[in-house]
């Protein structure tokens, strides 16, 4: 990507949103190394956040801030107390007040679904 | 020896060095029933305490009078041990070790030639060389009591200052028109930022004050003889033109001084006069007249610096002078420069006039650089918004460039950026790096303050090409985090150009018999233990010249070099190995041939005909022995009878 048309504002907002200096993380991985869902992601903890820190806006597109459950295992360990959560967080809160809805409920199959599992299904579909 | 032989034999484990390949136990076992060893133990570190004392009590018990010590290789511990045998009483050389680590077990670490056997051949060798050995002692000398320092950067500087203030006397020699080095030229240094020149200057001035320092500046030294303590060195003053004590730099001379050339000590981004002053804080603070620049001084073609000198300082009759001295001890501090920009291909070959290196950017944001410490790029004189750093240019690429980590570039790299950043806030400053090297007190700190508080974007990835497009310079990358390539526009591109030696180095290492390693650095006796001394001894060195280093470490080294002078300086006499070559007066038929194959110039032909060696300068090479057609020369506890047996030894009878 070319760096000098990146966008500032993804940078900013995930800051704001997160409380986050971004710069702070020096990409040393261990975030990446303590999550347990790594394999599930498409793209490592740390390089989201690098990606972030560029100001990719493909970053939306990302899976990995869906499969983060929250399990704080990389806030833990980071070595620069970054709170890596709340970084994944805000990526997900852009993503959803950009207002874009794709469900289509008729796609849905509800049967045997709980409550819980139906409302974080909408929640990642939408945005 | 005079007395039976009675020969002890240790054999050392040196931990798994030679224990894990070579049965020691067996060893000594065997070694007892060698031919006159009447003693043979071993022990799993000789050369510590308790393995050094087990040579004392069985000297003493055994009545030994010949010890050989089966470790590592007598580079490492001959003195080692030759001191322990001296110290129970035997002359020192009547100890020998054989190496049976370097040239066995760890050749022979995996198998094939047994090592145990091959190290019972070494060990027989050495007892058949130990028992005939002569006890020698050391040959005394006097010396000066001089020091000289070739090279006025920071650590010649310390050094000399600590030579001196110890009661030395010091002749420091620089060979450009001001101490100070390159550390003069720096704006700020890692990771306190201190002012360069603040930090700097206040010990240029104390060196010039300093009453056994003789400050010898435009200078170079230009031959060395002599050897350790007793060194005869020819210094060539070149002319300044100008009389420093006359000097009251008015400046007015430089205002009418009709030449303009580039400015080295700004790294070419500005011009000066042919009579000029480096800096205004410039030791010693004077002008000087540059021969080359000048418009011509034979014959006289301008003279417009010295008709505005109203204090007379200018005179145009100097011419170079050549001083002699002696001089005991050599500090070598020839320091460092830049590997250049023209060698980076990938990164235009110094064609893109807004791709500096490391110095030139320092020049740019010191208060007194060409642009009075604004960053503005060269080309038009804008303050650029994009700045990329490249780190590693030129260093960690063996292939292209040079193999080595210059080690100070991370450091000045993430400094810069901060500079940078405090300049231009709204700037964005990214960085290319393979990794960081922040090994140093408060080093690492230094480097995330500035990636966290600056907010430089470090990109972990080395750049390939550089091109101009639009006007600006486009950086083409790699983000190995993300995997992904990078481009950016930049306005100015900082390459952290390879540290490489001086260029004076090959010069001074051809003077003094100095080794110079694989990339031109000076190599040292050793790169753990001795550090900081020569191998011929009597040359210490400091600085950049052995090796890329920060300010910290050029002056630790300086301190180091200067203690290991004084060290020198302070002995009464200096003592010389005694093993030295021996002339049969009876059979030299005075042809001569020695004399020039002597590499020390230690012999020479008497008043009546035949070769006589001076023991001072003879270091006990071997050369002229085995070039003596009559077989009149031999070395000491080295003869032919010796050699002899130990291939005898080696090979069997």
């Amino acid at each position: 990507m070319k760096l000098t048309d990146s966008d500032q504002d993804l940078v900013a907002e995930v800051e704001e949103l997160s409380g986050e200096n971004l710069y702070a993380c020096f990409q040393c991985g261990k975030c990446s190394a303590s999550c347990p869902f790594t394999d599930e992601m498409d793209e490592l903890p740390n390089q989201l956040i690098r990606r972030v820190q560029m100001g990719d806006r493909r970053v939306l597109q990302s899976k990995t801030p869906w499969v983060c459950a929250s399990c704080l295992s990389c806030e833990v360990e980071c070595p620069k107390g970054n709170d890596i959560p709340a970084i994944m967080e805000a990526v997900r809160e852009i993503k959803l007040r950009s207002n874009v809805d794709e469900t289509d409920l008729r796609d849905l199959d509800t049967r045997g679904l709980p409550e819980i599992a139906l409302v974080s299904n909408f929640r990642k579909k939408t945005g | 020896m005079g007395s039976k032989p009675r020969v002890g034999v240790f054999v050392c484990h040196c931990g798994e060095n030679i224990a894990g390949s070579v049965d020691v136990a067996k060893l000594a076992e065997e070694a007892v029933g060698l031919e006159d060893v009447v003693f043979a133990t071993d022990y799993e570190y000789m050369c510590s305490d308790p393995g050094q004392n087990k040579i004392v009590e069985a000297v003493d018990e055994e009545g030994l009078n010949g010890v050989v010590v089966a470790a590592c290789s007598p580079s490492m511990h001959e003195e080692t041990f030759r001191n322990v045998v001296e110290d129970s009483g035997l002359n020192r050389y009547r100890c020998e070790i054989a190496n049976i680590r370097e040239q066995c077990s760890w050749v022979h670490r995996n198998g094939g030639t047994s090592p145990t056997s091959k190290a019972l051949k070494i060990i027989k060798g050495a007892v058949q060389k130990v028992k005939r050995n002569i006890p020698l002692e050391p040959v005394e000398m006097d010396h000066s009591d001089k020091c000289l320092v070739i090279g006025g950067g920071v650590s010649g500087i310390q050094a000399a200052l600590d030579v001196a203030e110890a009661g030395n006397e010091v002749i420091l020699v620089e060979k450009e028109p001001t101490i100070g080095g390159h550390m003069a030229q720096l704006s700020e240094t890692f990771p306190t930022l201190d002012c360069s020149q603040c930090i700097l200057t206040p010990k240029m001035v104390q060196v010039s004050r300093h009453p056994d320092i003789e400050l010898m500046t435009y200078s170079e030294v230009r031959e060395v003889s002599g050897f350790v303590g007793n060194y005869r060195v020819t210094i060539e003053k070149k002319p300044t033109y100008v009389d420093p004590d006359a000097c009251n730099l008015c400046g007015d001379c430089e205002d009418v001084c009709p030449v303009e050339v580039s400015d080295e000590f700004d790294e070419g981004l500005s011009t000066r006069k042919a009579i000029h002053i480096p800096f205004s804080q410039a030791v010693p603070s004077s002008y000087t007249l540059d021969e080359d620049a000048c418009l011509g001084l034979n014959p006289l073609c301008c003279t417009e610096c010295s008709d505005a000198c109203d204090a007379d300082a200018v005179n145009y009759d100097e011419s170079s002078q050549f001083v002699e001295e002696e001089v005991g001890a050599i500090v070598v501090a020839t320091g460092y420069d830049l590997y250049p920009k023209e060698e980076m291909g990938e990164y235009g070959a110094g064609s893109y006039q807004d791709v500096v290196d490391g110095l030139e950017f320092e020049r740019m944001l010191s208060a007194t650089g060409p642009t009075g410490g604004e960053v503005r790029r060269p080309s038009d004189g804008e303050v650029p918004n994009n700045v990329v750093f490249i780190q590693c240019s030129g260093s960690r690429d063996p292939e292209n460039h040079n193999p080595y980590c210059s080690k100070i570039c991370c450091m000045y790299t993430a400094k810069h950026a901060k500079l940078y950043k405090e300049s231009v806030p709204d700037g964005n400053a990214y960085v290319f790096y393979i990794d960081i090297r922040a090994g140093g007190k408060e080093y690492e700190e230094f480097i995330q303050e500035v990636q966290e508080e600056e907010r430089v974007l470090y990109l972990k990835g080395k750049v390939s090409k550089l091109e101009e497009v639009d006007g600006s310079l486009r950086v083409t990358g790699v983000d190995q985090t993300i995997g992904e390539k990078v481009e950016i526009d930049a306005d100015l591109v900082v390459l952290a150009q390879s540290i490489i030696p001086s260029d004076r180095a090959e010069e001074v290492s051809k003077q003094l018999n100095l080794n110079l390693g694989p990339n031109g650095f000076y190599k040292e006796a050793h790169p753990k233990l001795r550090p900081v001394e020569s191998i011929g001894g009597g040359v210490f060195f400091a600085g950049a010249g052995q090796a890329p280093k920060d300010i910290p470490d050029s002056v630790s080294q300086g301190s180091g070099a200067a203690a290991k002078a004084m060290d020198l300086l302070a002995k009464p006499t200096l003592s010389q190995d005694p093993q030295v070559v021996e002339i049969d007066e009876e059979r030299c038929s005075g042809c001569g041939l020695c004399l020039g194959q002597c590499p020390y110039g230690a012999l020479e032909l008497n008043s009546r005909g035949i070769a006589e060696v001076n023991e001072i300068l003879c270091e006990g090479c071997g050369t002229c022995v085995s070039g003596c057609p009559s077989n009149s020369l031999s070395l000491k506890n080295q003869t032919d009878e010796q050699v002899n047996e130990v291939i005898k030894a080696y090979v069997g009878d």
